[in-house]
C-alpha cells in the first residue's frame, strides 16, 4: 500500500529509534503529550513504546472526540431520536459510547432506527432516499471532521432537503490544549502535535504554544516512521533549546490549512460561548455551533432537546487520565467496573480512547515478551 | 445425558444485546454464564465447534449453526453456500467429515420464490461440492416485517477423521500456529457489499468446505494436529483468544506472518478495523507439534487453495491466557477477542 508501507519499514524505524537513543539525554525525563487520540491508537498498536527509551514518556492528549463528549449530549440526541420516524445517523465511533440509558448499538437493537454512515454525506443520501423519515446526523470531531459537517449542511440547504437536521457537537482543538498548559497538575515538555486536524487548521494555530508557554510542538503522521520521526524532531528542538512549531506530516499538512474547509466551516458554524468537556469541564469558545442561516438544519432548534447533565461516576477519573495526570490503569476502575465491553467512561469506548487502547494492546502484557523468537518455553 | 445439577448462573446482562450474537467477549460470557449451567451443569460445556457424541460406542460429531446475513447474496457467495460450508467446517475443524446435514429455513413472508430457488440451488452446489447429503429439514414462514427475508439453520452429523485427537487439552508450548489463507476476505466482502460505505473493492467471500484442507493435514502429520478452529464471526484474534483461554497458554503472533489481501488490509485501515477481528468463511487455524509444522505446511501447499497457507505464530508460557503479536519492527501488542461487532472508526 503506497503512503502506508513506505512509512512501516522496518529498517528506516530501527534506524530512527536508534537515532532517539541516541538524542535522548539518559540524565532526564521526558513527557511528551500526543493530543490526537490516532497516536495513542498507533502507539499502541504497532507497540512503538518497546522502541523508546524507558525516560521518555507519552502521554496521551484530549484529541477523542467521543471521549470528550459528555454523556448529557448522547442523552440529548438519543431522545430526540425516539420521536417517531426519526433515523439517528453516526460514526461507528459512536454506536457504542455509552448514554445514561445505554449506547445508540443497544437503543438499535430495542428498536431504534440507528445507522452507522461513512461520512454526513452518507447522512444526507439516507434522507434523500427516506423521504417519509426525518434523518438527524449526530455530528462529531474536531476540525477533521467538522468542515465535511458544514458542507453536508451546505447542500442540504441548496437543495432544500428539509428532512435532515444535524445535532452538532463538534469541537475545536486549539482550546482543549489550552485548558491542558492552564491546568496546575500538568508538566509536558513537548507535545505531538495533531496531524487529521492539521490538515485543516494548518500549523500556524499552534505558534503560541511554542511562543508563549515555550513548548516544542511537532504536527505528525499517524504512521509508525511518522511518531518516531516528530520524537527525533522534538527532541532536537530540545537538545538545542528551541521552542518551534514544526511540521512533520508535510506530505498532507500544508502550513496554511485548507482555505477551502476553513471557508465552510466559517459558513456554516460560530463558536459557542462555552461547551462541557467531558473529564474537562467547561471551555469557553471551544465548540461550534450551527448559524441562524441554516437553523432549519439545526437539530437543537429544530427539536426541543431535554439539555441533560449527567456527571461522570464519581469513582471514575476520565478527566485526570484525558489530562495525562494519571495513567489509565491508575483509574480506581480501569479494568475492574470499567472495560471495554462495559465501559463506565468513554475513553474506553473508542479504540482512540487512551483506556480502550492502553486496555486491548497493552493489558497483561509481559514487557520482557517483544520477540517471539526469545520466548520459548 | 445431560445432568439435571443447575450450577450458578452468572449472565446478570439486563436483556440479549447484538453483541451477544457477534462472538467475542459477550458471546462467550451468555454461554458460559447461562446455557452451559443450564443445559450441562457441572459437566464442562461442549465449547469446540462440534460435539462429540457417543451413540452405542459409535463416536460422531454432531453441530449446529444459525445464518443470517445481509445482503443475501454477495461477490464469491450467498447465504445458502455459506450455511452448508458453515456447518462442513465446523465438523472439519473439530475433527470430522460431514455426512449428513438437516437445514431449517425460516422465511419472511413475502421474500420472492427467485430468492429462495436461488439459494436452495446454492445449497444444493455446495453440499455436491463439500461431499454432503442434505438428508431433510423444516420451513417456516413468520409475518413480513418480523424476520429479514430469510434465515437458515444448518445441522450435521459426521465421522471422525481417524489418527485426529484434537482438544485445547492437547496443546503445548513451543506448538506452531498454522493459518489455511489470508485472513478477513469475508468480513470485508460483506461489509463493503452492504453499500453503506461509498468503497469498492475487488473482493471476494473465502467461503469454501476446508475438509480437504483438513484431510491433507490429518493424512499428512495426523495426530501432531492438536487444535483446530475456523475463525469465524470475531476472526482469528477471537479463536485464538479462546484457546489461549481455555488452554492457559500464551499465543505469539508474528505480524508480518499472517496472509492478508492488499485490498483488506486497505480497507481495515482506512476503516480503521483490526483484520484479525474480521470474519472468514473459507480459513481454519490448526496448532501442531513444532517438529511437524513443516510437513503439515507443506500437506497445506500442496493442496488447491492451500497455496497461502503459513506458519503464523506460535504457543508459549508467556503470556497466559493471552494473544500477543509482534510487529515488524520488534514491538508487540495484546491482540483481545472483539467486543460487539467491528465498526468502522471515522473520526
Amino acid at each position: 500500500m503506497r503512503y502506508v508501507d513506505e512509512f512501516r519499514e522496518p529498517q528506516l524505524i530501527t534506524r530512527t529509534a536508534d537515532e532517539i537513543r541516541r538524542l535522548a539525554d539518559p540524565q532526564r525525563h521526558y513527557r511528551f503529550m500526543e493530543v490526537c487520540g490516532g497516536h495513542t491508537h498507533s502507539i499502541y498498536r504497532f507497540g512503538l513504546k518497546d522502541l523508546l527509551p524507558s525516560n521518555i514518556e507519552l502521554v496521551h492528549g484530549p484529541g477523542c472526540p467521543v471521549c470528550v463528549l459528555p454523556m448529557g449530549r448522547i442523552d440529548d440526541g438519543l431522545s430526540i431520536a425516539e420521536q417517531p420516524d426519526v433515523i439517528f445517523a453516526a460514526f461507528g465511533d459512536m454506536m457504542r459510547v455509552p448514554g445514561t440509558r445505554g449506547s445508540p448499538l443497544e437503543h438499535k437493537a430495542r428498536g431504534m432506527d440507528v445507522r452507522i454512515v461513512y461520512s454526513p454525506s452518507d447522512a444526507l443520501k439516507l434522507a434523500r432516499h427516506n423521504p417519509t423519515k426525518h434523518v438527524l446526523f449526530f455530528a462529531i470531531g474536531f476540525e477533521t471532521t467538522a468542515p465535511s459537517t458544514a458542507l453536508t449542511l451546505m447542500r442540504a440547504k441548496a437543495e432544500g432537503i428539509r428532512n435532515f437536521s444535524v445535532f452538532c457537537n463538534h469541537v475545536t482543538i486549539i482550546p482543549a490544549i489550552r485548558a491542558i498548559l492552564d491546568s496546575p497538575d500538568m508538566r509536558i515538555d513537548a507535545f505531538i502535535g495533531p496531524g487529521h486536524v492539521s490538515t485543516v487548521i494548518g500549523c500556524r494555530p499552534y505558534g503560541w504554544i511554542a511562543n508563549n508557554e515555550g513548548k516544542p510542538i511537532v504536527v505528525a503522521g499517524f504512521e509508525p516512521l511518522d511518531i518516531l520521526q516528530s520524537i527525533v524532531m522534538l527532541l532536537r528542538q530540545m537538545n538545542d533549546d528551541e521552542k518551534k512549531v514544526e511540521n512533520q506530516y508535510k506530505r498532507v499538512v500544508p502550513w496554511e490549512g485548507n482555505r477551502g474547509a476553513l471557508k465552510a466551516m466559517a459558513e456554516v458554524f460560530e463558536l459557542r460561548p462555552y461547551f462541557e468537556w467531558r473529564g474537562l469541564g467547561f471551555i469557553s469558545q471551544s465548540a461550534l455551533r450551527i448559524k441562524e442561516a441554516y437553523s432549519e438544519w439545526d437539530a437543537e432548534c429544530r427539536f426541543s432537546a431535554p439539555g441533560v447533565r449527567v456527571t461522570d461516576p464519581k469513582a471514575a477519573q476520565c478527566g485526570e487520565v484525558l489530562k495525562g495526570v494519571l495513567k489509565p490503569a491508575q483509574c480506581k476502575l480501569f479494568g475492574k467496573e470499567c472495560t471495554p465491553e462495559h465501559p463506565v467512561g468513554a475513553l474506553m469506548v473508542s479504540s482512540e480512547g487512551s483506556c480502550a487502547a492502553y486496555y486491548n494492546y497493552e493489558h497483561r502484557k509481559a514487557a520482557q515478551l517483544t520477540q517471539l523468537t526469545g520466548a520459548a518455553c | 445425558m445431560l445432568t439435571t445439577a443447575v450450577s450458578k448462573i452468572r449472565f446478570r446482562d439486563p436483556q440479549v444485546e447484538m453483541a451477544h450474537g457477534a462472538g467475542g467477549k459477550a458471546s462467550r460470557r451468555l454461554i458460559d454464564g447461562l446455557f452451559a449451567p443450564i443445559l450441562f451443569g457441572s459437566t464442562p460445556a461442549p465449547l469446540g465447534d462440534a460435539a462429540h457424541v457417543n451413540i452405542n460406542g459409535a463416536c460422531v460429531a454432531l453441530t449446529t449453526d444459525s445464518f443470517v446475513v445481509r445482503p443475501l447474496r454477495f461477490p464469491g457467495g450467498s447465504i445458502g453456500e455459506l450455511a452448508v460450508n458453515g456447518t462442513v467446517n465446523d465438523l472439519a475443524v473439530s475433527g470430522a467429515r460431514a455426512q449428513a446435514l438437516v437445514v431449517s429455513y425460516v422465511l419472511e413472508a413475502g421474500l420472492a420464490t427467485e430468492i429462495l430457488e436461488a439459494e436452495v440451488r446454492a445449497m444444493a452446489a455446495a453440499a455436491k461440492a463439500a461431499g454432503v447429503v442434505i438428508a431433510g429439514g423444516d420451513t417456516k414462514v413468520v409475518e413480513h416485517g418480523k424476520a429479514d427475508q430469510m434465515y437458515i439453520t444448518t445441522s450435521g452429523i459426521g465421522h471422525l477423521i481417524p489418527g485426529l485427537s484434537i482438544s485445547p487439552a492437547a496443546v503445548r508450548c513451543g506448538d506452531k500456529i498454522l493459518l489455511s489463507g489470508p485472513i478477513g476476505d469475508h468480513g470485508i466482502t460483506i461489509l463493503l457489499a452492504r453499500g453503506e460505505l461509498d468503497l469498492e473493492a475487488d473482493l471476494r467471500s473465502d467461503t469454501r468446505s476446508v475438509l480437504p484442507l483438513v484431510e491433507a493435514l490429518a493424512n499428512a502429520v495426523g495426530a501432531a494436529v492438536h487444535w483446530m478452529r475456523d475463525p469465524t464471526r470475531g476472526g482469528v484474534a477471537t479463536s485464538l483468544n479462546e484457546l489461549a483461554h481455555d488452554c492457559g497458554l500464551g499465543i505469539l503472533l508474528s505480524e508480518e506472518r499472517i496472509p492478508i489481501r492488499d485490498e483488506v488490509r486497505g480497507a481495515c485501515e482506512l476503516l480503521g478495523l483490526d483484520a484479525l477481528h474480521i470474519a472468514n468463511e473459507g480459513q481454519f487455524l490448526a496448532v501442531v507439534a513444532a517438529e511437524q509444522a513443516e510437513a503439515a505446511l507443506a500437506a497445506l501447499h500442496a493442496m488447491p487453495g492451500g497455496r497461502e497457507a503459513a506458519v503464523i505464530g506460535e504457543v508459549s508460557e508467556q503470556p497466559a491466557g493471552s494473544v500477543l503479536v509482534t510487529t515488524l519492527y520488534g514491538g508487540s501488542r495484546i491482540v483481545d477477542m472483539l467486543v460487539g461487532d467491528p465498526l468502522p472508526r471515522i473520526c
